[in-house]
């Protein structure tokens, strides 16, 4: 995996909350034997009508999402499934950040894993990111905190390990694979 | 004094958590899929890594198959093709890496959260995962059960093991007693409705009290199931004699001196008197109805016989009832029904397909309803054939299938079209989750079936 320590850029705003993996990437494409090339069916019920046309006003086919890498979303981002293909779809496009003020467990889980960041804000940053549309922020891996164009600095937590993996392009099953010898001790121990 | 998940958790840390590492922690059952394993085969592939333990992987195939007899057992291809690439993708991966699969044909195939029980390899104590979220299902046993994504399936392959911080406890005490015609699913339903789709995010909740020790393991298992929809990624049941009574003899349960050894070790695994949780919350069994949803996520529900709240201004409530085409105010019971499931790991068990029988027995299908009844594993399938329900099913007009995960999620093409109301007894009401357009309704399996036989929406109290 490759380092990520800082995301610049500006965002694209898709204010509902809520916002399940089934939204994200609907399970008839889950069909797919690799992780590439999901970027197009990114939110696809919202992107496409059923004859496959762009449905021009959604967020994510106007001019002005081209080259964003930041969606903020709505509280509990993420929830329902386990399909880690939502994370890869959302990097195919694209995006290297989510922002909401709550991001559920296992996709935050899978989205870390892929060198995606969630990023979870206190109320009144959300809601200052929800009403500013396209605002360029800076996200800082190696402090943990958001610029706004405002100049507002904002803390944010990421579980400790999982940062030190992205900001050294670690791959947590190296880590794993390094205490294989506790893993063996454990499993020799075991009475049962 | 410590509660049930810190036991389990205890017991299979290989590597305490410290501020700057998660715990590594033990996998005993590792769970697969042909949706969610490929991608993760083929890491073990590029880095030239072995299953590490095949003897605790247990492999299935259920999201993307067919139901229809002709294409799981006759020569008909299955109709999807990138399904049929995945299963054989599965069928091709288990035989290099020397996983034990239950594939297309085999008797033991079904739900992959439906067999695991079923075979006895779901036991109190464990802990299991699998790439999927609905995992927590195995919580029902005591076990510390939960999803995970495809790159940590990666990990269990290749270590065993996973990196997870220690979540926290949330205890849901459900006193009292369900009445006549109110389920499980209906319980369940009512707890996500009070502590809300992200109530459980973090948490890992134990389900306690009265009303759950009355429960079956098949009701328990449709508790545990949806903790998920609460944000949850586990929910466990403390085992008792229900639970020992379920796995005795079950084909890879312990026998002999092993069962009473393992009986023993498993009634330790409930939560010692004063231990403490993080969250908790109290719920009146006797006070819920049979639930319904009205909205996209499980959160949106309400007892059947209420009316939909007027949120009107309120982003997700317009957004939902735009989907639905519903409006606030609004009555739920008689309702239009276009589509009914019965299925799912949620409702796809004995318990459940009874229960549906019970109502459809000397009835029949409205006209223009389409009923599919779907069992949850081919041994569930048999168990109802011998038990008379299929036929009942059949009678009453409804298309009785193979098993799998179906139309809760549409994946293999069995799917609700664009517009048509389902009454579903699966686990998601997400837009689109059960084909483009399509608008859900989760219930139980007695109010689903009400609903087939008058074509509206209905209270099942009525039919008992």
């Amino acid at each position: 995996m490759q380092p990520v320590l800082r995301v610049h850029s500006k965002t694209v705003v898709i204010p509902s909350s809520n916002i399940d993996t089934d939204q994200i990437i609907p399970a008839r494409f889950l069909t797919t034997t690799t992780k590439e090339g999901l970027g197009r069916q990114l939110f696809a019920d919202w992107r496409y009508r059923p004859d496959g046309t762009p449905i021009a006003d959604f967020v994510l086919n106007r001019p002005e999402a081209r080259g964003a890498q930041v969606l903020v979303a709505g509280r509990n981002f993420g929830c329902g499934s386990s399909r880690e293909h939502a994370p890869w779809a959302l990097l195919d496009f694209g995006f290297r950040a989510v922002i909401s003020t709550e991001i559920a467990d296992i996709f935050r889980g899978n989205s870390m894993k892929n060198g995606l960041l969630p990023i979870v804000v206190d109320d009144a940053t959300s809601r200052w990111l929800l009403e500013h549309p396209g605002a360029e922020i800076d996200i800082d891996l190696e402090t943990c905190r958001l610029t706004l164009p405002t100049g507002a600095v904002v803390a944010f937590p990421l579980e400790a390990f999982a940062r030190h993996c992205l900001l050294n392009g670690i791959d947590e099953l190296g880590y794993l694979q390094s205490r294989l010898s506790d893993t063996e001790r454990y499993e020799a121990a075991r009475a049962w | 004094m410590r509660t049930l998940f810190d036991k389990v958790w205890a017991e299979h840390e290989v590597v305490a958590e410290t501020a700057d590492t998660p715990a590594v922690l033990y996998v005993d059952l590792h769970l697969i899929h042909e949706v969610t394993s490929p991608q993760a085969f083929s890491t073990l592939k590029r880095l030239g890594l072995p299953v590490r333990r095949p003897d605790r992987t247990l492999a299935t195939m259920d999201h993307s198959t067919p139901t229809s007899s002709e294409q799981v057992f006759g020569n008909v291809p299955i109709k999807v093709d990138d399904a049929a690439r995945q299963v054989r993708q599965l069928e091709q991966n288990a035989a290099q890496f020397g996983v034990e699969l239950f594939g297309m044909r085999d008797a033991r195939r079904g739900i992959v959260h439906v067999i695991s029980p079923e075979l006895g390899t779901t036991q109190p104590g464990m802990t299991i995962v699998c790439g999927d979220s609905h995992t927590s299902t195995h919580g029902a046993f005591g076990a510390l059960a939960f999803g995970i994504g495809t790159t940590e399936v990666g990990h269990v392959f290749a270590t065993q093991t996973l990196l997870q911080r220690k979540p926290k406890t949330f205890a849901v005490n459900v006193e009292g007693r369900l009445r006549p015609g109110v389920t499980a699913k209906d319980l369940i339903l009512a707890v996500i409705g009070k502590i809300g789709v992200s109530g459980g995010t973090g948490h890992v909740l134990e389900y306690r009290g009265a009303a759950i020790r009355a429960l079956s393991m098949d009701e328990r298992m449709t508790v545990c199931n949806m903790s998920i929809e609460a944000g949850a990624r586990a929910g466990m049941i403390a085992p008792d004699d229900t639970t020992f009574a379920y796995l005795k003899n079950k084909p890879r349960a312990p026998t002999g001196e092993d069962w009473d050894k393992a009986v023993t070790r498993w009634r330790t695994f409930v939560t010692d008197p004063g231990a403490v949780f993080d969250v908790a919350v109290e719920i009146d069994a006797s006070a819920i109805e049979p639930m319904i949803t009205y909205g996209t996520n499980p959160g949106m529900v309400l007892p059947i016989g209420a009316s939909i709240p007027d949120n009107a201004g309120d982003e997700v409530f317009d957004k939902a009832m735009g989907y639905m085409g519903f409006h606030g105010g609004d009555a739920m019971l008689g309702k239009r029904v276009d589509v009914v499931f019965i299925g799912s790991c949620t409702n796809g068990r004995l318990d459940d397909l009874k229960a549906a029988a019970h109502i459809l027995k000397g009835r029949k299908v409205a006209p223009g309803v389409r009923l599919l009844i779907v069992p949850g594993s081919q041994e569930i399938k048999r168990q109802a054939e011998a038990a008379g329900y299929a036929d009942i099913f059949k009678a009453a007009g409804a298309d009785w299938r193979e098993s799998g995960c179906s139309m809760c999620l549409g994946m293999n093409g069995d799917t609700v079209d664009a517009g048509q109301y389902s009454i579903s007894t699966s686990n998601r009401n997400f837009e689109g989750r059960q084909g483009v357009g399509a608008r859900t309704l989760l219930v139980s399996p007695f109010t689903a079936a009400a609903s087939a036989v008058h074509g509206r929406i209905t209270d099942p109290r009525g039919m008992l």
